[in-house]
């Protein structure tokens, strides 16, 4: 671990498509250290995407994405898989195994990545479980859960390993107010205690810059606006003033893209 | 004629892929023994769950055979080789057969959809970014179960067909075959090629069905119609090849 490098996370020229498809075309990011870092941007703009690059899990055709100064798409299978025992991820079902409980869901990081004896491993996901408030639900199967607490065991879980940076994909989404509001506390909560360094990606912009450090907002395969929270919401930016007053036109067109209307309607008519 | 050809390649490359995950999955088969429980509980899912189905289909296709057979073998006074006629129908062809087909809609059916929703529900990538390889941890538990499992569920399915239920229960209680000669001519007729044959065949069918079963489930689109497509695909996909295999096998059985 290089500590003496602020930055934990750094991405540079990434160029990504899926297909035809370009969701990224050349983007700079930088993730510092102990902080929490919002990526915003409309839906479909492929904020889970650089999640994704980071985790290894897809490669860019140009570009690196650098984890603690390690080129996270050079590294060999064994060592990709133990770069991340240092990254945890929540997704944005939660993705709890769903024949297991609570318990052994949180558990089975510990399981499969130490040899821990059943009693610390125990002590250790009660503890997980209580930092989300979950410990009395540790019996329950997931589709027992409603989609709030999911989310919670999926941070327990993504914790478990005490992992250097967590990433949560859309945290957020279809959550009542109280759920938001005990999630967003969660994030925050956790990463000063446990001195982690969190990626938040979402497009909830007010909720997730009241707990972020800085944010990045991506569109159109680029980074249009990024700074403080409070450097974001001042920003005059057409992409920003659109998202922050959820107006319908603007850079997102309310319209996909289409023939002109007249030609639609008239035809051959015309 | 390009219609053709990319049928053709189509096919190739996803026999191709299909051989590399297999490739992979008998890779992490030597680490999986090292923890029997994780095969132990996969043989209860696609074993045990199975033997209900498996024990009422070979009861019926016995009743069945001994019926049919009683009445052609009759007609020459040879009602006495029924219990030879079953017993060889059952353990060369129709209990490895039949026991395949019923395996593939019952726990290849399950395997797939029970991966493709793994898939769907981002389950599979939470283990990726947990460390954890899907697929020696998900992955080849199913698929060796599978395979061990085969032999076993098709020598229920001929107990069941030839004894208990089936072929005895017709020919001897029903329509009064002794049951001396049918047991003592089973035991003549019957021999261990028979037998090894059977559970061979048995043992190749469990292997395709379970790889064809982890191969669409695991690859299946994160979608609801991508979930169907390869749970329809397995069954379709497995029922196919056991039929085609068995002709191969019977090929080469045959003396």
């Amino acid at each position: 671990m290089n500590a003496s490098d602020p930055v934990l996370v750094r991405a540079r020229g990434v160029h990504f498509a899926h297909g035809p498809r370009v969701i990224y075309d050349g983007v700079d990011i930088d993730i510092p250290r102990g902080k929490v870092v919002a990526i915003m941007g409309p839906s479909g703009t492929g904020k889970t995407t650089l999640l994704r690059l980071i985790g290894g899990q897809w490669r860019p055709n140009q570009g690196t994405v650098e984890f603690d100064g390690v080129d996270v798409h050079t590294l060999r299978r064994g060592a990709l898989y133990e770069l991340r025992k240092r990254m945890g991820m929540l997704f944005q079902n939660g993705a709890l195994l769903t024949d297991l409980t609570v318990f052994e869901n949180v558990a089975f990081p510990m399981r499969e990545q130490t040899r821990l004896p059943e009693s610390m491993i125990r002590d250790l996901v009660l503890m997980k479980l209580q930092a989300v408030g979950l410990r009395g639900a540790r019996d329950l199967y997931p589709q027992q859960l409603s989609g709030g607490m999911s989310r919670r065991v999926a941070l327990a879980r993504a914790i478990a390993l005490d992992p250097d940076l967590v990433m949560y994909d859309e945290p957020f989404a279809g959550q009542d107010p109280i759920s938001m509001g005990v999630l967003m506390r969660l994030i925050r909560t956790l990463n000063d205690a446990l001195g982690l360094t969190s990626i938040v990606v979402s497009h909830d912009l007010q909720e997730v810059l009241s707990i972020a450090d800085y944010g990045y907002m991506v569109a159109d395969g680029k980074v249009q606006v990024q700074g403080t929270p409070d450097a974001i919401r001042q920003s005059d930016h057409p992409w920003v003033k659109q998202f922050l007053k959820g107006e319908p036109d603007g850079p997102v067109a309310f319209h996909y893209k289409a023939p002109a209307f007249a030609t639609d309607l008239l035809g051959d008519a015309r | 004629m390009s219609g053709v050809l990319s049928i053709v390649q189509n096919f190739l490359s996803g026999l191709g892929r299909a051989q590399f995950f297999l490739l992979q999955v008998l890779a992490s088969i030597p680490a999986l023994l090292l923890r029997p429980r994780l095969i132990v509980q996969q043989l209860y899912y696609v074993g045990q769950l199975s033997m209900v189905i498996i024990v009422l289909a070979g009861s019926f296709v016995g009743m069945v055979l001994a019926l049919q057979g009683y009445r052609t073998l009759i007609r020459f006074g040879a009602e006495e080789s029924l219990g030879v006629f079953v017993a060889l129908v059952i353990v060369r062809e129709l209990g490895p057969v039949v026991t395949a087909l019923l395996f593939a809609g019952r726990a290849g059916s399950a395997l797939a959809a029970e991966l493709g929703l793994m898939r769907a529900t981002d389950q599979l990538s939470a283990m990726e970014m947990m460390a954890v390889d899907p697929v020696r941890r998900v992955v080849a538990p199913r698929f060796l179960a599978g395979v061990i499992a085969m032999p076993l569920l098709a020598s229920i399915f001929a107990v069941m067909s030839i004894g208990i239920a089936g072929g005895h229960a017709i020919g001897v209680e029903l329509l009064g075959v002794d049951a001396g000669s049918y047991w003592s001519q089973i035991r003549g007729s019957v021999e261990l090629d028979d037998i090894t044959d059977g559970l061979t065949k048995a043992a190749v069918f469990g292997f395709a069905v379970t790889w064809i079963a982890v191969y669409q489930g695991f690859h299946a689109e994160p979608t609801s119609e991508g979930v169907a497509r390869a749970t329809t695909s397995t069954v379709v996909i497995s029922s196919l090849s056991i039929l085609a295999l068995d002709f191969i096998l019977t090929a080469f059985m045959f003396k």
